[in-house]
């Protein structure tokens, strides 16, 4: 039998893993709020990882595209007939259409780009430590803009009535989407380049990879996926508003990525499906749970603290994360 | 805005900044890790002032030292928590050969311990704090008034800066602490204890974070779980437009920040006023461009290979 090549080797493996746990999530319905948001935070972990994990540079700015891609859709989707009631800014041509959110979805992934495109061409001549806080400083002032920008992003306060379409298939259908382009791009010779920039830039260059191109190019590709994974957010949760796409998620996506293992795909969703595993289990305990010798349960505001500890001994333990920097491949 | 004040303003918001940036520099050069945990270690610091109470009024503990027993108790319980931060988690993830990447997302992980323990403990409402009140009068200064507590935050802050360049450059610690910041590996083969410096940069670099504390407070009275970290941002910011792996470059970088952030504040028209950020931070990317080296070093840009 002729073997798979790994990269679709990967993805078969990773697709058995979402849909056993898109099946786990149907066959016990208390769990099927975590399995979406699971999925959800795996689009944007595989979004994140694309670039961090294949350049080396850690970016502080991926959760702008979040956003970005998750208002873009909203112009498209939200709240029939009140649109410009909440958005006045909107241009009568778009306010007079409402599209399918997968649609939608497309339109954003193609904003997210544009930018990531135009921002990118700037900040990826950066590198290292540099890059991050230029990415950093990018999420600040793409945050302050829609903060301010009334019209199109109604400001400080959130947006509400989007379309709830995301559901568990829905949601694991978007994560297969992100890791089929993620996982196809590794594969490609822009992947190997720009890998091999990240092992070692000098030595790439004196070979003629055009290091900022490569760089580019992964940029934008996961600008996009991480653009896919806002679009979800917003149409799982049905309200956006600008403090979702904060140093929060910046945090909470960066440690998903660092706990899975940061060089992967596999490390990305097994990171992102850890931790939200973790918080809401333990969130299920602060509540309380019912156990044969009565209410078992943690005080509020323990959650936190068990999180931030739990995070602390897997990077003690393991600090190249939980897949210590694998693939999943069952078709070796 | 008078020219005096508007001096006044930007040096005391600068001289937090490079304290805040002084001591992550400190540690990224032993370390090459940017340890977000510094604004929470303020933090931290905040409140200690006063008794741990789920009620918004809240007891003075520290806070109702004597003056000068405060300032040396807070100073001393924040550099003792930096200590500790580095005992417990950084050095065995450091140990297992951990590179920039995880350990930045470890000093996330206890930001994010201590601000959940304090959240816990103290509940996420913003409390009031007195510390210092001889300090919140105006004064007449050169015939503008102005707040007495920038100033005694400017002379403090120059104070600390000058006894951490003596420290650096006039005492053995010190002087392993920058040959280790210069190359690691060299500095241990000619005898520096790697654990003990790292030790003594995270004492340096918490004893600085107290005093950003008491600075902080003193000025705004007002305690937030969450208060130390747009400082960590700042100070992080600081650091790489000064100059990464520059000391001198990360304090100046400090004061830089502080007095574009000042600057814009008063000279933006008002209805961009609340886009300042966008602005400031479209000049970071700015001087990154045009010197991704930092602002304030001079040689090399690039690594020589």
């Amino acid at each position: 039998m002729k073997r798979l090549p790994p990269a679709a080797g990967t993805f078969l493996s990773l697709a058995i893993l979402v849909i056993a746990v898109a099946a786990l999530g149907y066959l016990l319905p208390g769990m099927s709020r975590t399995v979406i948001e699971g999925f959800i935070y795996a689009t944007l972990v595989v979004g994140l990882g694309l670039f961090v994990g294949n350049t080396g540079i850690v970016s502080f700015g991926h959760a702008s595209f979040a956003m970005i891609g998750a208002y873009a859709a909203s112009w498209f989707t939200c709240c029939e007939g009140m649109r410009q009631v909440f958005l006045p800014g909107l241009p009568d041509m778009i306010a007079a259409i409402t599209l399918p959110v997968p649609v939608a979805a497309v339109i954003a992934m193609g904003v997210a780009a544009t930018v990531a495109l135009l921002a990118g061409a700037v900040l990826l001549r950066l590198n290292g430590v540099a890059a991050s806080i230029g990415l950093l400083s990018f999420l600040f002032m793409v945050k302050t803009i829609y903060e301010n920008w009334n019209g199109w992003t109604s400001g400080q306060s959130s947006l509400v009535g989007l379309p709830l379409v995301v559901g568990i298939a829905e949601a694991a259908a978007g994560l297969l989407v992100a890791l089929c382009i993620a996982l196809l791009y590794q594969g490609s010779a822009s992947g190997l380049l720009v890998r091999a920039a990240r092992e070692d830039e000098v030595a790439s260059r004196s070979v003629g990879v055009r290091v900022w191109r490569e760089r580019l190019i992964c940029f934008v590709l996961s600008a996009a996926i991480t653009a896919l994974g806002g679009v979800m957010f917003a149409h799982y949760l049905g309200s956006i508003s600008v403090v979702q796409f904060w140093l929060d998620l910046t945090f909470l996506t960066l440690a998903m990525l660092v706990v899975g293992g940061r060089n992967t795909m596999t490390g990305a969703v097994v990171g992102a499906l850890v931790i939200t595993a973790l918080r809401d289990g333990l969130r299920a305990l602060e509540n309380g749970v019912q156990t044969p010798f009565g209410v078992a349960g943690i005080p509020e505001g323990v959650q936190e603290i068990a999180l931030a500890l739990l995070l602390l001994v897997v990077l003690v333990a393991r600090p190249r994360g939980l897949t210590g920097g694998r693939e999943l491949n069952l078709f070796r | 805005m008078n020219l005096v004040q508007l001096l006044v303003d930007s040096l005391a918001l600068g001289s937090q900044y490079s304290l805040v940036a002084l001591g992550i520099g400190l540690i990224f050069g032993v370390m090459r890790m940017i340890n977000f945990a510094q604004g929470d270690l303020i933090t931290f610091g905040a409140y200690m002032l006063v008794v741990p109470t789920v009620s918004d009024v809240a007891p003075p503990m520290i806070a109702a030292l004597p003056t000068p027993v405060l300032i040396a108790a807070t100073i001393a319980v924040v550099a003792l928590a930096a200590v500790l931060t580095e005992r417990l988690a950084f050095r065995s993830v450091r140990r297992k050969g951990a590179d920039g990447p995880t350990l930045l997302i470890t000093s996330f992980a206890i930001g994010y311990f201590i601000q959940s323990v304090i959240l816990f403990l103290h509940t996420g409402r913003p409390k009031s704090v007195s510390v210092l009140p001889e300090l919140s009068q105006q004064i007449t200064f050169a015939g503008v008034r102005v707040a007495l507590v920038d100033l005694v935050t400017i002379s403090a802050s120059l104070g600390l800066l000058l006894s951490v360049g003596l420290f650096l450059n006039r005492t053995r610690g010190g002087v392993a602490l920058r040959a280790a910041a210069e190359d690691f590996l060299m500095a241990r083969l000619i005898g520096v204890k790697a654990d003990r410096v790292i030790a003594v940069a995270f004492l340096v670099s918490g004893a600085l974070a107290g005093a950003v504390t008491l600075m902080f407070v003193a000025k705004t009275g007002v305690l937030d779980f969450r208060m130390g970290v747009p400082l960590a941002i700042a100070g992080f910011v600081a650091t790489v437009i000064g100059g990464m792996g520059s000391l001198t470059g990360a304090v100046l970088g400090g004061f830089a920040l502080g007095l574009a952030s000042t600057l814009l504040q008063s000279l933006l028209p008002p209805d961009l006023r609340p886009a300042r950020d966008a602005f400031l931070y479209g000049l970071v990317i700015f001087v990154l461009l045009v010197r991704p080296q930092g602002l304030f070093v001079f040689g090399l840009g690039r690594e020589r290979v």
